[in-house]
């Protein structure tokens, strides 16, 4: 499915990001927004007004032009989305919140920060309904790339259906996909797993070095790696950070910038004990994080001081550390008459994510940890599909594993998008709190705030308090995933947001 | 005979349809689904419930059946969440199908063409060296994992030796496209001329039916062996002797062919044991067939093609064995008399 509207992982965004172009994009091998379809940008004092200014000779694969008219239709579009389609939309709904004509269970309207574009000359102007920092950066996401209006009519793009336990695709996002990018569509070798990318001869920067892109579908990472090994592929994404010393002899292993972060989440929402900030701050001081990422986490790996990486605006080292004492954690439980706790911890299993390569050593480390300072924990372990999202979700564990790797660079994606702590009902329920509340405010005034240094002043505020007064979470680490490439491939800037451009890359002698 | 035939296919027809609830109600009792593999760990708590309501999996489980049975009617098998999203099933299924079928066909011809003559030279040198390598090397057969060998027959003739593809069905580096006809690579190359299509296909089955053949080899070694120890004792052997046959006769006629009435019971039975070890080994080879497609939609949840697959391959393991027993008839003329 190559419509990247109604795609959410990562698989599916690899080809995409060949393929199709943003009005936004990012610098290569940073978060940080670019110039890309739009070649400039500028926004009304209020921020609620933005004029993109259109690049001129730029057109899509399939011939037709890009105009301030084809990028408004694009973002129409999305905002137009209805049925399965509006659910399969999941970046849109996340990032600009409802739908046109979208209600809620009570008959309301679903806020929308998107309003209207209108195409005035080369220029789109768009209106959204509130500042928020993440605009104009969300505009750079894959799903919100710009697409053909003459395919996505012909081939009936917004067709999107719910089937049985399944959504069904028009012809557009299967056989169709028709974007700006240095790289077409060619084919989707389904037989063998194979789709295929040919040179975009028209792209209007610089062409692409490659006349074929093959992305090869294999699921099972060692097999991947006997690929490479034999010659079979040039490169393949996410290698086992066990192998990558092995690797790094005989091939070009590029380590991504760390834009993730791994948490240990602490729901109040069950145990009575856990309200109370001094157990959490026990649990905190529990943990040996540093021994953790020493010995578990990859080259690059750091412990995490904030709920994001040290590249997002309003870090601060400023925050309690919550170094590993075991004693201040006993002393901390003693004084809260917690001495006989008992949780319940829950673990995914069938899964590894860029923050978490191996979740069995994660829990496996603070599992011990916590039980060192006569913590008793009640294990569950799930499959990440089968029951570990659905119960986090549905607060039934105390204790358990998630992160983010972030999709810009904005404190709120991680904060408001990954955490939600911008909405009390969440999985921390911090909506229980006295607190719950001031936190969800504070965090939506500094995403909302225009001035940068005055937001980022917020931030920081907002990191310090969340360390040493909400606590609904331990920040774990920021682990860097990498991707490998044959020694005769070079050319490829690893990005932390995974936005690597495979079009020029530059194919040597074996 | 006839009818004999049709009461086995009523009685399929049975097992399909108590297996398609069972089925149902068991992938639907497990924990997550394919809602919480499309979401990941984006959805908000509010998108979870909105997607399963778009999918209609907040329905009461009897209502979610008989909606799907009214599609199945239709020829409506659902479509595809995880594995090819959006694709229906069946589709999944039917071009999946040739993959795994030249893939079972090739570990049979490697457990058969090497199990029954070593089982039976085997079986004539009782106690010998080769009867004594032949049991040790089905024993190392049967306890390598499938998935270990396939690693280490990759490793070392695909990766250090490079004679053979490591993964896949077909290079993608071909002069000229192969011709899809049948979706049986081998026989389309053949059909349409493009030998070097043919043979590269070829070659990327040797690998994964050596790995995937092993443990039918084994078992098909063992009691070819044991099968002909029992049967050249037997009177009607020592009978033919002293009638004054020859022992080429005797050999073929009555030592060899009743002594494969248990063998091709067991090989039928192993069709089924190839498509369990297909999930391995499909995974490791990255081979596309049904076992690659049943292990990721396993993983992602996919209902769909979940339940085509399993249903299928309920329905080829009776089928097979039908035929097994009415193979019987050919082998052994008691049978086909009675």
């Amino acid at each position: 499915m190559f419509d990247p509207l109604y795609a959410t992982d990562g698989e599916s965004f690899r080809p995409v990001r060949q393929m199709m172009e943003g009005l936004v994009g990012f610098k290569p091998g940073t978060a940080d927004v670019e110039p890309k379809l739009a070649e400039s940008w500028t926004n009304s004092a209020d921020g609620l007004t933005w004029n993109f200014k259109i690049r001129q000779g730029v057109t899509f694969h399939d011939g037709t032009k890009l105009d301030a008219a084809a990028v408004c239709y694009n973002l129409d579009r999305m905002y137009s989305q209805t049925g399965a389609g509006a659910t399969q939309a999941q970046y849109w709904a996340d990032n600009m919140g409802g739908f046109k004509g979208q209600k809620d269970d009570a008959g309301k309207d679903v806020p929308s920060l998107y309003k209207s574009c209108t195409a005035d000359g080369d220029t789109a102007v768009v209106k959204i309904s509130a500042y928020t920092s993440k605009f104009p950066a969300l505009l750079g996401l894959p799903s919100f790339s710009i697409q053909s209006p003459t395919a996505l009519k012909k081939y009936d793009a917004n067709n999107v259906q719910a089937s049985g336990e399944a959504f069904t695709y028009p012809a557009y996002a299967m056989e169709h996909p028709t974007g700006t990018g240095p790289m077409q569509f060619g084919k989707y070798d389904k037989t063998n797993g194979v789709i295929e990318l040919d040179r975009y001869d028209g792209y209007w920067g610089d062409k692409a070095t490659v006349s074929k892109i093959l992305f090869k579908v294999i699921p099972d990472e060692t097999a991947r790696k006997q690929a490479l090994q034999a010659g079979t592929i040039d490169g393949y994404d996410l290698p086992n950070p066990a192998d990558w010393d092995s690797l790094k002899a005989d091939y070009n292993l590029l380590i991504r910038p760390a834009f993730n972060i791994l948490y240990l989440g602490i729901d109040m929402k069950n145990n009575p004990a856990l309200k109370d900030l001094k157990v959490r701050q026990a649990i905190a001081y529990a943990l040996n994080r540093k021994d953790f990422v020493a010995s578990q986490l990859p080259e690059g790996a750091t412990v995490a001081l904030n709920n994001y990486p040290d590249t997002v605006d309003g870090w601060t080292k400023d925050v309690e550390p919550y170094d590993y004492n075991p004693d201040k954690a006993k002393q901390l439980l003693t004084e809260a008459g917690q001495t006989n706790l008992t949780l319940n911890f829950w673990w995914p299993t069938e899964v590894s994510r860029p923050y978490m390569p191996d979740p069995k050593s994660v829990f496996t480390a603070f599992s011990a940890d916590l039980q060192a300072v006569g913590i008793k924990l009640n294990v569950t372990s799930k499959p990440w599909n089968g029951g570990y999202l659905d119960g986090v979700e549905a607060n039934k564990p105390d204790l358990f594993f998630l992160g983010w790797t972030g999709d810009y660079n904005t404190p709120d994606n991680f904060l408001g998008g990954s955490l939600a702590l911008n909405n009390p009902e969440n999985r921390f329920d911090t909506g229980s709190q006295p607190w719950g509340k001031t936190l969800a405010s504070e965090v939506a005034a500094a995403d909302a705030e225009p001035d940068t240094a005055k937001r980022n002043a917020m931030y920081v505020e907002l990191n310090k308090k969340l360390a040493s007064e909400y606590l609904p979470d331990i920040p774990i680490s920021s682990s860097p995933p990498a991707l490998v490439l044959a020694k005769n491939v070079t050319g490829v800037v690893a990005s932390p947001l995974t936005d690597e451009d495979y079009a020029h890359a530059v194919i040597g002698q074996k | 005979m006839l009818r004999y035939i049709v009461r086995r296919l009523i009685q399929l027809v049975v097992v399909m349809f108590v297996l398609s609830l069972l089925l149902f109600l068991w992938l639907r009792s497990l924990p997550g689904g394919p809602d919480s593999a499309i979401c990941g760990e984006r959805c908000t708590p509010d998108q979870r419930v909105a997607m399963r309501h778009a999918l209609g999996m907040d329905q009461p489980i009897w209502v979610q059946y008989f909606k799907y049975m009214g599609r199945v009617f239709t020829g409506n098998f659902g479509y595809s969440s995880g594995v090819e999203p959006g694709t229906p099933a069946i589709e999944v299924f039917l071009h999946r199908l040739p993959a795994t079928i030249e893939l079972t066909i090739g570990a049979l011809i490697f457990a058969i063409v090497l199990g029954i003559p070593l089982g039976y030279f085997a079986a004539r040198r009782k106690g010998g060296i080769f009867d004594n390598l032949g049991i040790i090397s089905s024993l190392v057969g049967i306890a390598i994992p499938v998935f270990f060998l396939a690693y280490l027959l990759k490793f070392v003739f695909a990766v250090k030796l490079g004679w053979l593809p490591d993964s896949g069905r077909q290079s993608t580096d071909l002069a000229q496209p192969a011709t899809r006809v049948t979706g049986f690579f081998v026989l389309d190359g053949l059909i349409t001329r493009e030998w070097d299509a043919s043979w590269d296909a070829f070659r990327h089955l040797i690998l994964p039916s050596i790995a995937l053949g092993t443990i039918p080899f084994a078992v098909i070694f063992r009691i070819t062996r044991s099968s002909v120890i029992d049967v050249q004792n037997e009177d009607y052997v020592r009978t033919a002797e002293a009638k004054g046959l020859t022992t080429q006769v005797i050999r073929r006629r009555h030592i060899l062919r009743n002594a494969m009435l248990p063998v091709v019971t067991v090989t039928g039975l192993q069709v089924g044991a190839l498509l369990a070890g297909a999930v391995l080994t499909e995974t490791v080879f990255a081979y596309p067939g049904l076992g690659q497609a049943t292990a990721i939609a396993f993983q992602l949840r996919d209902f769909a093609v979940l339940q085509v697959l399993v249903l299928a391959s309920a329905a080829t393991y009776t089928l097979v064995n039908l035929v097994v027993d009415l193979s019987y008839a050919l082998i052994d003329p008691r049978i086909r008399t009675r």
